[in-house]
């Protein structure tokens, strides 16, 4: 055994090509999630009406709203194939810590679903009628707070996992957990477009996300545990 | 390690359930002669409030619902969280027992929260920080009674919902601050009640009473859900057929 390939960090950027690898086979499942994100928010003009005070007035709403659902959405299917098929067996049996190898899987989750939904929503954000100049902020705060919801998601989709599963079980789980994330990502974006300092909600995100890192590695793995038993 | 038998004895199904049953009246009583003192004092005794009149008297059920709708959750996430380090049975037994009596205050909280806001806001529902915060936590003790009743194995469903719970815990505070935060920056100022002037003793001795006795009640409730979710657990061993049928003490 090389120490090379062994070592913690090694391992972890292993999982994360892995998952990026078999992401990219199946493109579809990539694209769904961003898909229902821009077919949200375009339900909500033609539920409304169509007028542009009205819907650059809920636009932040709109967006973090879609955002969060889609997010959820796209983990629902995270660690099925991986618990049917025993992968998520054999990293506990490894002698790497379970922990830090669903952390890069959710690393990796994010950069796949996150991040596709952040790039979109100056577009979103654009046709609701956002200004340019809360654009930015739209984005770093749905960044920042798409890890967070996937790591808060992925604890609940790992919690499923031995259970007679249905989508809603999920939301209903994680929804309540993922409200002040809603709050503080909404809150910069509508700051951000009356022309005020957004920072307060944008460090909170990041409290949130830092905080998110560190405890819920020890969730997951103590959640992926007991769906073996 | 020896000082913990005690501890560990307590674990052991026969003597909780025994413990339970015994400390039962010591919280069923004094509950009930203190919400039956605090209740008249609180709805009949009291002066009427010279800005709310009689509308302000919902607050001796309202607060010590409040009140214990986090201290059951305070409850279920650290009985979770034992039941997980130390693999103990007992604590996923109270954690289940628990939950559905914390949830059923919540709700209480919300019901004469909103019929307080009617006289004082015009409204049933007002997204006052409050009451947002209390939804938010009936929302988390029922995603927790789903995905206990989503396992079919008990085992499972301690474990996985004693998760749940212990993150829950964590997100408790946090849910709480952003809450106010936000509803800080849409309202000038909550309507009511924060930072209000000292309530008369004539007000205040009974609403004490029925905190202490709406807490002893959920004691009580709590001992007799325990009990039944310790026999549900226990449906082999016949320890407990011997206590019923032969009346013989068991500990």
């Amino acid at each position: 055994m090389s120490t090379a390939v062994t070592s913690l960090p090694a391992v972890m950027a292993l999982v994360f090509a892995r998952e990026c690898r078999l992401a990219f086979r199946r493109w579809s499942q990539l694209a769904q999630p961003v898909v229902f994100f821009l077919m949200v928010t375009t339900l909500f003009p033609l539920a409304l009406s169509p007028e542009p005070a009205l819907l650059r007035s809920i636009g932040p709403g709109v967006v973090w709203v879609a955002a969060v659902l889609a997010s959820l959405l796209a983990l629902e299917s995270l660690f099925k194939t991986d618990w049917d098929d025993g992968t998520l067996e054999q990293w506990a049996l490894s002698d790497q810590p379970l922990a830090m190898l669903l952390l890069a899987k959710v690393a990796a989750h994010w950069c796949l679903s996150g991040v596709p939904l952040a790039l979109c929503a100056p577009v979103v954000g654009y046709a609701l009628g956002l200004p340019m100049s809360a654009l930015g902020t739209l984005m770093g705060a749905l960044a920042l707070g798409s890890a967070v919801l996937s790591l808060l998601g992925a604890v609940g989709a790992a919690l499923t996992l031995g259970s007679r599963r249905g989508s809603v079980l999920l939301a209903l789980m994680v929804l309540p957990l993922a409200m002040p994330v809603l709050i503080f990502g909404a809150r910069a974006t509508d700051l951000a477009m009356n022309g005020d300092a957004p920072d307060a909600g944008l460090w909170l995100l990041a409290a949130g996300l830092i905080a998110a890192i560190s405890l819920v590695p020890l969730a997951l793995g103590a959640a992926v545990r007991v769906s073996f038993e | 390690m020896t000082r913990l038998t005690w501890f560990y004895r307590l674990a052991s199904p026969p003597t909780s359930y025994a413990t339970a049953g015994r400390l039962l009246p010591w919280f069923a009583v004094p509950a009930f002669l203190l919400l039956a003192v605090g209740l008249y004092g609180g709805l009949v005794l009291a002066p009427k409030d010279y800005q709310q009149g009689d509308a302000f008297r919902i607050i001796y059920v309202h607060a010590p619902s409040a009140w214990l709708s986090l201290l059951g959750y305070s409850v279920l996430g650290v009985s979770a969280g034992i039941g997980l380090i130390w693999r103990m049975k007992l604590a996923h037994a109270l954690a289940a027992a628990v939950a559905p009596i914390g949830a059923s205050f919540t709700f209480l909280c919300l019901v004469t929260g909103a019929l307080w806001g009617r006289p004082m806001w015009g409204a049933y529902w007002a997204w006052d920080a409050r009451l947002t915060s209390e939804l938010i936590l009936l929302f988390m003790y029922l995603g927790y009674l789903a995905l206990r009743s989503s396992y079919d194995d008990l085992q499972r469903a301690d474990r996985a919902s004693a998760v749940l719970a212990l993150v829950g815990l964590v997100n408790v505070p946090i849910i709480h601050f952003s809450v106010n935060w936000w509803n800080s920056l849409h309202q000038g100022s909550t309507v009511l009640r924060a930072g209000g002037p000292a309530m008369p003793a004539a007000m205040l001795i009974p609403l004490l009473e029925s905190f202490a006795g709406f807490t002893l009640l959920f004691a009580a409730i709590a001992c007799i859900r325990l009990q039944a979710e310790i026999l549900n657990r226990e449906r082999r061993p016949t320890w407990w057929m011997d206590s019923a049928i032969k009346g013989v003490p068991h500990d």
